[in-house]
């Protein structure tokens, strides 16, 4: 135990002096111009229009592309479309200033009409968690050119919104998706936005091309000439790539561990965790409260105590990740806490919880059996479930896996309900309101994947994340789901068991890499290539 | 009246006609098969976009059909067929056929390549090991074979990968082309031919082990017989005897093999191409499965079997050439 925590404070020291190094040797460095970076892709998304589909998958290309009206930074929200934002006092009208002198790629104007289409033919109506968000958005005005008028129905907090539009606010040209099918424009994989590089092509199964912008309204950016996203599959073959120098930059834990690893010790490469704060996700444990063992809080709490935390973070995770303390991370900011119930290692107060709960060990030493579904999304997630597995078998509960692809996890969880437990990840998508409370609000449709499909019923908590959703005091707001994040943990409907930013490793020859929040899914305009 | 046609065409005009209800079995059978698997487009593309409501869920399956029962699923599909009309790829959002054609060229430059390099080397080898069985020369060219034969092609793949491509950075790591080249001409094809080198080799060594094997052991049995006794009493050269009487026996069952391996080298290519992203059937195919883009895996199907088809009609025709006492009815 003594020799992982020194391990891992010296790598923790050891990140902060190379940061600090790096830091200093960029500040001399005169930025290059010219070049080709290349990104390794793990998947393929079969769209390019970040306002028909909101993951991080489509970002990571269309961000250089199509640009939003505001976006993250490490000092808060920063203008790019939008350059002024404010609400009404009664929380029903958002006015947005827009951006002037600035053109889609094609030579048209950016205008506020596009704003209005946009929002109301694609984040309304067809963006994924855009429609729950903007649900009651009535219209949008143009008071002129530049200034975008949200009406609501009712009030929509200004920080939620916000927060919610680097993300869920990509206005797209209207003059190329007027009067046209939305759903199968031409355009949605070859997107015509603002951004500092153009879409060239795109070659299914091979890669994605974009190349600079010359007309780009941030005067002498971008520094790179090209941007190339490989699609590879095999993560192998990805770190083969990665070392063999035809790949600069592989993010989201596009490789294994192992490799990960191995690459954080060669000097070629940035490996961590930074750039990806905004993009932080939860390994969960979802129990099925349809099964009434599961249904007692106390088998909950139970199997809580059950899990090392800390061992898993080290194993499984390799150090890269903290604790969880609940359904909001520590990069929601002021709507944290870490004033909440906490569930130490203890398998004799695990026991012993199971026999208060009414449930003793049997002759074999078994309590009950669970059938747990571990998500398909990679190493982490199977590992995870392997774990939970056998930590629980330790206080005498038997856990059979049930392994699918993630078409049949989807399915077999969300759909038939087939499982008493499950494991996961949970992407925070900046502000709790957006993905986070859909988990734990009741009268979720069926099947839906993402939302409370453990069958999880509070009146008290429905009406909790109700109320903060409207809120219009920011402070107010914050207490809010403090509150619920206590409430939360200390019922255990579902166990936001670890926070883990991902992971990137990048070739050091790109400079001013990861300098944001959500690095990936930014536009990269200042990016440079030291070749 | 007898029609004066040449027995090859009749020869092949039936062996069409016999593929017919063949091919329509696969593709009904493949349809509920794949029906049986849990989840469906939907539930991938949500996956992949991580969350999405009811109602955009609702809508999506409406729009590609998956909310009708399969047995009108599978009549709309059949009906469409008929007409080679593969459908629509909601993955790729192009029609399969146009997904197809674009990957098909990929898939059998690296077929036909790695099985010609295998055929010739395999049987090479395997002759001379034969003509000297139980020697030094024999053992080394077995275990060999033996050797590659044992090697999963995705760890062969990756060490050649590590080698050539990470150490020696002789050969890309992988792709068709080189991206950003621009090449064009002759410049086009080396750089596409430079990519290809690994996923052949690595491709051709696991199969190369098959032919070798299988043509070791046919020599040594055709060497015994009585007429490759005859003929060397009758004082032939070794180097006539070897061509003219034993390969020429031996190939049987060799290009048996040949016939049907060419149906099994796609599954081989799954992985080459997987692990060397080449944008091919293989690949494809695999990425159909997990994305549940059933249009585009009927379509590779349907294709395979027309291939397969095709290629065992080419095999009897070889024999025939090979062994005149075989007729073609």
């Amino acid at each position: 135990m003594m020799k992982t925590t020194m391990k891992r404070g010296s790598l923790l020291l050891a990140g902060v002096a190379t940061l600090a190094l790096g830091t200093a040797a960029q500040a001399q460095e005169e930025p290059k111009r010219g070049g080709t970076a290349v990104v390794h892709m793990i998947s393929e998304q079969r769209t390019l229009n970040p306002a028909l589909r909101a993951s991080t998958g489509v970002y990571n290309i269309s961000g250089k592309i199509v640009e939003p009206l505001i976006d993250r930074s490490y000092d808060g929200y920063e203008p790019v479309l939008a350059t002024e934002w404010s609400g009404s006092d009664d929380g029903l009208t958002i006015t947005v200033k827009l951006r002037e002198g600035v053109k889609w790629h094609d030579g048209e104007d950016f205008a506020c009409d596009d704003v209005a289409f946009t929002a109301m033919e694609m984040w309304k109506p067809l963006l994924n968690y855009s429609s729950a968000l903007q649900s009651n958005l009535e219209s949008v005005d143009c008071t002129d050119d530049h200034t975008a008028v949200f009406n609501y129905s009712k009030p929509m907090p200004l920080p939620l919104f916000v927060a919610a539009m680097p993300d869920l606010g990509h206005p797209m040209p209207k003059h190329l998706y007027e009067g046209t099918d939305i759903l199968k424009n031409e355009y949605n994989t070859a997107p015509v936005g603002t951004g500092p590089f153009k879409f060239v092509e795109y070659e299914r199964g091979q890669y994605v091309m974009a190349v600079r912008n010359e007309d780009y309204w941030r005067e002498g950016y971008p520094y790179l000439d090209r941007i190339v996203w490989r699609f590879i599959k095999d993560k192998s073959a990805a770190a083969a790539a990665l070392e063999a120098g035809e790949v600069h930059e592989s993010g989201f834990i596009g490789v294994s561990m192992a490799d990960i690893e191995r690459l954080s010790n060669d000097d070629r490469f940035d490996v961590g965790t930074k750039g990806y704060e905004n993009n932080v996700a939860h390994s969960t444990v979802e129990f099925n409260h349809r099964n009434e063992i599961l249904a007692n809080p106390k088998v909950r709490q139970a199997i809580h105590h059950a899990l090392d935390i800390d061992y898993a973070i080290e194993t499984i995770m390799r150090g890269f990740a903290a604790p969880g303390r609940g359904p909001v991370p520590k990069a929601g900011g002021a709507n944290y806490t870490d004033d909440v119930t906490v569930y130490e290692y203890d398998v004799e107060k695990a026991k012993a919880l199971l026999d208060e709960a009414g449930y003793p060990a049997g002759d074999d030493g078994i309590r009950f059996s669970l059938r747990h579904r571990p998500a398909p999304w990679g190493e982490y997630t199977q590992l995870w479930g392997e774990y939970f597995a056998q930590a629980l078998a330790e206080v005498g509960i038997e856990v059979e896996i049930l392994t699918n692809d993630a078409p049949g996890f989807l399915n077999g969880v969300y759909r038939d309900h087939d499982f008493d437990t499950a494991n996961g990840w949970h992407q925070f998508r900046s502000d709790p309101a957006v993905s986070t409370m859909v988990w734990l609000r009741s009268g979720q449709p069926e099947g839906t994947p993402w939302t409370n499909q453990f069958g999880w019923k509070n009146e008290e908590i429905d009406q909790m994340i109700d109320d903060a959703a409207s809120e219009l005091d920011p402070e107010k707001r914050a207490e809010m789901y403090h509150e619920i994040q206590r409430k939360n943990q200390e019922i255990l409907p579902v166990m936001f068991a670890i926070e883990h930013p991902f992971i990137s490793v990048t070739n050091k020859k790109l400079k001013n890499h990861h300098n944001t929040p959500r690095w990936n899914s930014s536009s990269w305009y200042d990016l440079w290539l030291d070749e | 009246m007898k029609l004066p046609l040449p027995p090859l065409l009749i020869y092949a005009l039936r062996r069409l006609l016999q593929a017919v209800p063949v091919v329509i079995l696969i593709m009904v059978g493949t349809f509920l098969l794949l029906k049986l698997a849990p989840g469906d487009t939907v539930d991938a593309l949500v996956g992949d976009m991580g969350g999405a409501d009811a109602q955009f869920i609702a809508r999506l399956r409406a729009e590609y059909g998956l909310d009708q029962p399969v047995y009108v699923q599978l009549w709309v599909y059949m009906t469409k067929l008929a007409t080679f009309d593969f459908g629509w790829s909601f993955v790729y959002e192009q029609p399969v056929a146009t997904v197809l054609w674009d990957r098909l060229g990929v898939t059998l430059l690296l077929m036909a390549t790695s099985l010609s390099l295998a055929f010739t080397i395999g049987i090479t080898l395997g002759a001379i090991a034969a003509r000297r069985a139980y020697s030094l020369t024999d053992n080394v060219i077995s275990t060999l074979g033996l050797v590659f034969y044992a090697t999963p092609s995705f760890f062969l793949s990756l060490m050649m990968m590590l080698l050539f491509a990470v150490k020696l950075g002789w050969l890309p790591v992988g792709g068709i082309k080189t991206i950003a080249g621009f090449y064009t001409g002759w410049d086009h094809v080396l750089d596409v031919a430079r990519h290809l080198v690994m996923p052949t080799a690595a491709l051709s060594l696991i199969y190369l082990s098959f032919y070798l094997r299988l043509m070791r052991a046919s020599v040594m049995e055709v060497a015994e017989l009585d007429y490759v006794r005859t003929a060397r009493a009758k004082g032939a050269s070794e180097g006539r005897l070897m061509i003219h009487h034993i390969m020429r026996n031996a190939l049987l069952p060799v290009v048996t093999l040949l016939g049907l391996q060419f149906s099994t080298v796609l599954g081989g290519s799954v992985v080459v191409e997987t692990i060397f992203t080449l944008p091919g059937l293989g690949q494809l195919a695999y990425q159909s499965v997990v994305q549940r883009d059933m249009n585009t895996l009927m379509g590779i199907i349907f294709l395979c079997s027309i291939i397969v088809i095709v290629v065992n009609f080419a095999t009897d025709l070889i024999y025939a050439r090979l062994d005149s006492r075989i007729e073609l009815k």
